[in-house]
């Protein structure tokens, strides 16, 4: 066929450029293959990680803290379901009508459910709102019921932390809260999580690590708005390990009751071994309280109470430890030759030292005093006199020889050391020098000398055994879910005393003769079935100068109380301090009777008595030690 | 006037070629729509209707002999530039742009026709201009203003990508027609100042903020340059084989903006891979070479220059929709021809198949 119409003067010029039109189309296209090229086979790898992390969120599931458990496998703290209220945002229908609905369903006030709804609204739409947390069993089931009216909602169950036995050993097991800011900056608590609860005090917060568990995860896949769209992976948390105590439940109950609403400490103590058997601190608190919001008023109750029940008195509180000091005096003593158990001072009722009169508790005077009569009335003088021959630094040798002035190393966190004065300290402290004057009250201890209830006990415990420091220690092992042991926490020698065994024989029958002869000051803690031995102590607060009728209750003096038995082959030994509890004798002794007694019912050395009224007359016996004789002391 | 011959001579592969880039872009449009709520008739289906219309649209235009076109041309642009000026004075705006005149029933937006109108143009410009040995400055005066005038209103919208292919197109024609290189040389030198000029005070804050997010996507990656972003991750994590039909994770998720538009191709080589994305580029080169080809087989100026122009509208829709998918380019609302969702694109290409269609069998009618 003939072109008639071509008039295209340049034919080839037009099939030419064609062609260079073709190149062009090809050089583009080539172009975009090429990127598509680098996009899709060079940097894939790149590429597939930033989708993957675009749609793949990570919500932790929080691990059930580990159980603890005192020495006989009793539950103390563990874990119970807690069901929470949450909604989902991204599947609620009707905001208002939902709240109208769960506030008329839990009885809750309108206002304060929108409050926690604005507050997490800032979150991804997937990310369940908790609305109202700590439901009851009922309010939940009624929940289930009436789902249809509650789209959008989710019932969520979380483990907290269940009290046993409510606010007993509180001091010991101590509470969980949110991690704070500071703690997730530290090396510690490196890998947590802002949100996650840990322990705040005591066991709780030193075993931590082992408690915690390992929390798991749900990997989800979200969208573009963040809504949740599905479960792509999880990985289970592993439950936290069980930690053993070595407290005895009963033990620890009878402490309490025995202690009740007095503000004080006791510290029972397994003689051969450092393992505490009970730990109280008094008043206690509710540590369950502190898991969720604590109740603005009762966080101010304990804030006020002047008793301070917030404080762990048997680790933290240091407590002259008056005439129960005056057993390391006569062990210093007798160790350096300066008295025997026949040496004799004379006891008028007090002791002229320089411009100074020192004075024995009992102003009448005690006559002829030997080291037995010593212990056992708690003469004032035939210590000052002691002291005096002694200086502050014998008696301080001694002192820390059992223990004392610094921490044992419990295992929980600030342990005080307590003050043993000695010369060189003073001058540190004060930059004074020492002034023979100041050691006479250090002999029955005052003056300087502080000590805590648990260092106390452990004293009295090396006396026991007669020269060995045993660390004490409130953990006996660390079991994991399957009931392997991963630590076992073995008694541990920390000291030897290295005294004379004559030493201890002398100071132990004074000890006897305290709590079981006449004119004894610790008759109160008497048994029939077993020998106690014991010392009682009474320290001041502050120095009143014969006062007499009321002194207020803060400046009364503390009362205080150590002991051990059996006498001839003793096991437990005890630390009791009654805070301005004023007389070691009447205010302690009983306490540690009490607490001696639950330990010897325990061993079944001592029958439990079944009916109520055989307690009390059995009671009424024991508390044999009249108070006309000595349970009055200075 | 229906001879036989047109039937024996119809261009079956040019028909059969845009018919499965529609077929694949239906199934991709069904993938991306698949996590829409499903309010009212899902895409995918809007998609063929709009397919089946535009191929009418299409046989009607191939059915009419093209020569037609060459005594309405210079009516149809005079009436699309009244158009585009009517819309400047009366226009819907929707999104700050105003591209769109109502006719009650009917919305238009004349700055699409314009596309195939300045084909016309331009072709009847030329078709009946001698040209020897390429354009002179001279010469390109009265085609410049012809592009001018709609291209300026256009802008005005303002719909940047609109216009920038519309000069695209006429480039391409006037590249065809032949420019000398003197010429070119002194046009390149007078384009630098003119583009100072528009981006100083033409150009929009978005306009300049999208050139600016191409050249840096990082600078705002959750606000403009999210598109750009999203897109190349979607693109570059469908590797080589692609992570399969529906299993797009940033298309099925909704990470992807505008994803059954503009960004569909970016769908469909997060789902199918560099492999799929071959096999497109492989149909729309071949589309486009054939496009070509009908214009060198085509016996007379006014049909080559058709086929030129139409070939040329049909690459550079197709050049920078890709390009600004997979992060070559600055976002400019560009849809991918035969692929995209949206009836305009697809009602504007297939009229441009038509003319080709239109061509290709009637090359042995004189």
């Amino acid at each position: 066929m003939k072109n008639l119409n071509n008039i295209i003067p340049d034919d080839d010029g037009g099939g030419r450029r064609i062609i260079g039109l073709s190149i062009g189309a090809f050089a583009m296209f080539f172009l975009l293959l090429s990127r598509l090229w680098y996009l899709q086979v060079i940097s894939a790898e790149d590429l597939i990680d930033q989708s993957e992390s675009n749609r793949l969120r990570f919500v932790p599931v929080a691990a059930p803290r580990g159980a603890i458990l005192d020495r006989n496998g009793k539950v103390l703290v563990s874990n119970t379901p807690s069901f929470s209220v949450a909604v989902i945002p991204q599947d609620v229908k009707d905001k208002e009508q939902l709240i109208d609905n769960l506030a008329r369903y839990l009885n809750l006030d309108r206002k304060e459910i929108e409050t926690k709804w604005t507050k997490g609204q800032g979150r991804a739409k997937y990310y369940p709102l908790v609305v109202a947390s700590g439901i009851t069993r009922d309010q939940m089931e009624f929940l289930e019921e009436n789902r249809l009216a509650l789209s959008g909602v989710n019932i969520e169950m979380k483990p907290i932390r269940a009290y046993a036995n409510g606010s007993l050993a509180s001091h010991l097991l101590g509470y969980l809260g949110e991690v704070s800011e500071d703690e997730l900056n530290s090396e510690r608590y490196r890998e947590y999580n802002a949100g996650d609860y840990i322990g705040k005090s005591g066991i709780e917060r030193a075993w931590e690590t082992y408690l915690h568990g390992t929390d798991g995860g749900r990997q989800i896949e979200v969208d573009a708005r963040g809504r949740f769209l599905r479960t792509v992976a999880e990985t289970g948390s592993s439950v936290g390990n069980t930690v053993m105590l070595t407290i005895d439940l009963e033990m620890q109950k009878a402490a309490e009751q025995a202690l009740g609403d007095k503000a004080g400490a006791a510290v029972a103590m397994d003689v051969n071994t450092g393992e505490i058997l009970a730990f109280v601190s008094s008043p206690d608190f509710d540590p369950a309280l502190f898991t969720g919001r604590m109740p603005p008023d009762i966080w101010k109750k304990y804030l006020e109470d002047e008793r301070h029940p917030l404080e762990n008195k048997a680790l933290k509180g240091m407590y002259p430890p008056g005439s129960t000091f005056k057993v390391i005096t006569a062990i210093a003593g007798l160790e350096e030759g300066l008295i025997d158990e026949h040496t004799t001072i004379q006891c008028t009722g007090s002791y002229k030292f320089g411009n100074a009169t020192f004075r024995c508790w009992d102003h009448k005077g005690h006559g002829s005093v030997d080291l037995k009569k010593s212990l056992r009335e708690s003469c004032d003088v035939y210590y000052y006199k002691l002291a005096e021959r002694l200086g502050v630094n014998r008696i301080a040798k001694y002192a820390k020889a059992f223990g004392l002035g610094a921490p044992l190393g419990i295992g929980l966190e600030n342990e005080k050391g307590g003050v043993i004065p000695t010369e060189e300290w003073k001058l540190k402290r004060f930059g004074k020098k020492w002034y023979a004057g100041e050691t006479l009250p250090v002999g029955i201890g005052q003056g300087y000398v502080l000590t805590t209830p648990v260092q106390l006990a452990s004293m009295i415990a090396t006396v026991a055994n007669e020269g060995t420091i045993y660390r004490p220690h409130l953990v006996k092992r660390v079991v994991d879910s399957d009931g392997k042991v991963l630590q076992d926490y073995t008694p541990q020698v920390i000291g030897k005393t290295g005294l004379k065994p004559s030493t201890y024989r002398f100071v132990k029958e004074g000890l006897l003769a305290v709590v079981n002869e006449p004119h004894g000051t610790g008759g109160m803690s008497r048994l029939w079935e077993v020998k106690v031995a014991g010392k009682t102590g009474s320290s001041q607060v502050v120095k009143l100068r014969d006062s007499k009728g009321d002194i207020p209750y803060r400046f009364r003096d503390h009362a205080l109380f150590v002991a051990f038995a059996p006498y001839e082959k003793p096991e437990i030994a005890i630390a009791v301090i009654v805070e301005h509890g004023e007389h070691g004798g009447s205010a302690a002794a009983p306490i540690s009777g009490k607490i001696l007694r639950a330990y010897f019912e325990g061993k079944g050395v001592i029958k439990k008595p079944v009916p109520k009224a055989a307690v009390k007359e059995e009671a009424g016996g024991e508390g044999v030690a009249e108070p006309d004789t000595g349970a009055k002391e200075e | 006037m229906f001879d036989r011959r047109l039937f024996t001579n119809f261009d079956w592969t040019l028909l059969g070629v845009v018919l499965l880039i529609t077929v694949f872009g239906v199934i991709n449009i069904y993938s991306a729509s698949s996590s829409y709520r499903d309010i009212g008739t899902p895409y995918y289906l809007k998609q063929l209707y709009w397919i089946v219309a535009g191929l009418l649209l299409s046989l009607t235009v191939c059915s009419l002999d093209y020569h037609m076109l060459e005594d309405f041309a210079y009516w149809l642009y005079g009436g699309v530039v009244v158009l585009l000026l009517l819309v400047l004075v009366a226009g819907k705006t929707t999104m700050g742009a105003t591209r769109w005149i109502s006719f009650g029933f009917f919305n238009m937006q004349p700055s699409e026709p314009m596309k195939i109108v300045i084909i016309m143009t331009f072709a009847r410009f030329f078709s009946r201009y001698p040209v020897f040995k390429g354009l002179t400055l001279k010469e390109l005066v009265y085609p410049l203003l012809l592009l001018g005038v709609p291209a300026a209103l256009i802008m005005k919208q303002p719909d940047l990508g609109t216009a920038i292919l519309v000069s695209l197109i006429a480039g391409t024609m006037l590249l065809f027609v032949g420019v000398r290189w003197s010429a070119l040389g002194t046009l390149f030198a007078a384009a630098v100042p003119v583009v100072v000029v528009a981006w100083e005070f033409l150009l929009h804050d978005y306009q300049k903020k999208r050139v600016y997010n191409f050249l840096n996507p990082d600078l705002d990656p959750l606000g403009s340059g999210y598109h750009i972003i999203q897109s190349k991750i979607a693109v570059g994590s469908g590797a080589t084989l692609g992570k399969g039909f529906m299993q797009g994770t940033q298309s099925q998720l909704r990470f992807l903006p505008e994803q059954h538009t503009d960004f569909a191709f970016s769908v469909f080589a997060e789902e199918w891979g560099f492999i799929g994305c071959l096999l497109m580029l492989a149909l729309y080169l071949f589309l486009i070479l054939w496009g070509l080809g009908i214009a060198k087989r085509c016996n007379d100026r006014f049909g080559s220059l058709l086929a030129v122009g139409v070939t040329a509208m049909l690459f550079w829709h197709i050049v920078i929709n890709m390009g600004m998918v997979i992060g070559l380019m600055p976002v400019v609302g560009v849809p991918l021809p035969f692929f995209s969702y949206g009836g305009t694109s697809m009602v504007t290409s297939m009229v441009g198949v038509g003319i080709l269609l239109n061509i290709s069998m009637r090359r042995f009618m004189f």
